[in-house]
């Protein structure tokens, strides 16, 4: 009997969470018009991308890190799940609510804050995406030869992308929990958000795909966080990365799963402690 | 009847002054908020610097683009750069302009007894741009000792009219952002694609995208007016006095961003509450 009590407890959990993600869904469909525009500005920012890229590769072909078709696919994936692994991409309304004191309310429900923040960051991250990737990649798999995203060349390889996206969403959520909590302790949390939204953009092969930095540069940022967001899936889609060496670095993005939930429930629970709430 | 015809006309502060006074309220409204101010300006100094450390890893690898240098690429980066933080910063009140025109406020501007560019110029001032530009000044005279440019009248002459042309280019998108606002109500994210794309890969010169698109960004939006053919001349590539006056030809991409505007101001139903 316990059991049972004790799986209905967890299925009601979920419940709480599930619901999240239904609000945040139904919410993206509203905004249907906005959706349309994103996509669009999303699939000219991808083509001048790999414009560059193709020029760059035609000017000294031997020094291209990955097969352009390769890096077609990258960069198609890259800016159909987008909202998976922006970093500027937060919610202002966390922040709000903890510079404004509307904190309380949530500090009211009976569920653990930081998990909550997490589910709703997980929950919009992915109605967005889900919302947005679809049109971009059915156009971009019909594009010509060169420029167009195509698919993995195994189906092992392509369950390992979608393990690996769901880590990748997964560190990409945690790091930016550290952010909001951190956040408790300062009064204006705008530069601590800037600067981790730039170094992200940097390090986790946003502004120019990771095989592309210095090859010793390369070695150390694979083995930081941002390089565990978008960077893995990514390359493991495109076929840049497969075998011992795609599942070492899921490994590295379970390590750091583990790590940053636990050092956001650490920093999480000596905020709560000290959380005072001014305002009327 | 009488009276009023004897009567002077009120004293009309000049529209120039006006504006200088609109300005020097924002900055002081701002400098109210220094820290917020400080922290945005060094994000829009960050976000160029990614983009300068992208563009030296890809030269650390591949040398050349197009047959453009890393010097090459780096003026184009940096006067690009400057162009839209100096649009950004005088026209930022149309990039904003959605939330004037849904909030009502417009129709508060249209009762007043001045032009409404003046007053939307004004509603705004984006001074957080300086760490943007001074970035790219930096990386400017980086790239030009890079470059090896051989400097003489005509060629700074040249970088001046960039910078204007330039940044009359991308105030006249924003005019036609806020232009199309007096229409849809909501900012247009597509624009984006003009303004920051431009931005973001205006750091190449536009050649380097292919012959069509080059076609484009002349006869659509004249970006190459303001990038490829005064890069030309800056470099060397070409000696044609043309290419040097090119970006003021630029300018007048804002006529037709000016008629789009005054043909929304006279459609315009207010909706505000």
């Amino acid at each position: 009997m316990i059991e049972v009590t004790d799986f209905a407890r967890f299925l009601s959990r979920w419940k709480k969470y599930i619901s999240f993600f239904r609000l945040r869904f139904s919410m993206g469909l509203q905004y249907r018009t906005a959706a349309l525009a994103g996509i669009a500005t999303q699939f000219v920012w991808g083509f001048m991308e790999i414009n560059v890229f193709y020029a760059f590769n035609q000017s000294d072909p031997a020094a291209f890190p990955m097969g352009f078709e390769q890096l077609a696919s990258y960069i198609w994936m890259q800016q159909a799940f987008l909202a998976l692994f922006m970093t500027w991409f937060m919610e202002t309304e966390i922040f709000d609510s903890i510079m404004d004191g509307n904190i309380c309310y949530e500090l009211c429900r009976p569920i653990d804050i930081y998990d909550m923040w997490f589910a709703r960051s997980v929950a919009n991250r992915t109605s967005r995406a889900l919302l947005r990737c679809v049109p971009i990649l059915i156009v971009a798999f019909f594009l010509p030869a060169p420029y167009a995203l195509t698919l993995p060349p195994d189906a092992l390889t392509f369950l390992r992308f979608i393990a690996a996206m769901v880590l990748g969403m997964t560190v990409t959520v945690a790091m930016c929990m550290l952010v909001y909590m951190l956040s408790f302790f300062t009064v204006s949390p705008q530069g601590l958000r800037i600067i981790f939204a730039m170094t992200a953009e940097l390090f986790q092969g946003i502004v120019i795909p990771i095989p592309f930095f210095p090859p010793r540069v390369q070695k150390i940022l694979e083995l930081l966080p941002f390089a565990s967001m978008e960077n893995v899936p990514l390359r493991i889609y495109s076929g840049h990365i497969s075998g011992g060496e795609a599942v070492r670095a899921m490994l590295l993005q379970v390590f750091w799963i583990v790590a940053l939930v636990a050092i956001g429930k650490l920093i999480c629970g000596s905020a709560m402690k000290k959380v005072t709430l001014q305002g009327g | 009847m009488m009276k009023r015809e004897n009567h002077k006309k009120p004293h009309k502060t000049p529209a120039a002054k006006l504006y200088l006074h609109y300005i020097s309220i924002q900055i002081r409204s701002l400098m109210q908020y220094k820290k917020s101010f400080i922290m945005n300006a060094m994000g829009q100094f960050l976000a160029s610097f990614n983009a300068f450390v992208g563009i030296h890893f890809l030269f650390m690898r591949f040398h050349s683009i197009s047959g453009y240098t890393y010097g090459d690429v780096l003026l184009c980066f940096s006067v690009v750069q400057m162009e839209f933080s100096l649009a950004e910063c005088v026209a930022r009140g149309f990039d904003s302009f959605s939330k004037i025109v849904r909030q009502g406020t417009f129709d508060r501007i249209m009762t007043r007894p001045r032009n409404e560019i003046l007053q939307v110029l004004g509603s705004s001032f984006e001074l957080t741009r300086i760490g943007r530009t001074v970035q790219a000044a930096l990386i400017f005279a980086y790239g030009t000792s890079h470059a090896g440019i051989e400097w003489s009248f005509s060629r700074v002459l040249t970088v001046l009219f960039m910078l204007i042309g330039g940044t009359g280019v991308f105030s006249g998108i924003f005019l036609i952002n806020a232009a199309l606002c007096f229409f849809t109500l909501e900012g247009l994210e597509f624009i984006n694609i003009f303004t920051d794309g431009a931005r973001e890969y205006g750091q190449y010169p536009i050649d380097v995208y292919g012959k069509r698109m080059t076609r484009f960004c002349t006869a659509v939006i004249p970006y190459t007016l303001v990038q490829l053919y005064p890069l030309h001349y800056l470099t060397g590539r070409s000696d044609s006095i043309l290419y040097m006056l090119l970006p003021l030809a630029g300018l007048f991409f804002l006529v037709p961003c000016y008629a789009l505007w005054r043909f929304g101001v006279r459609k315009y139903k207010s909706s505000g509450s």
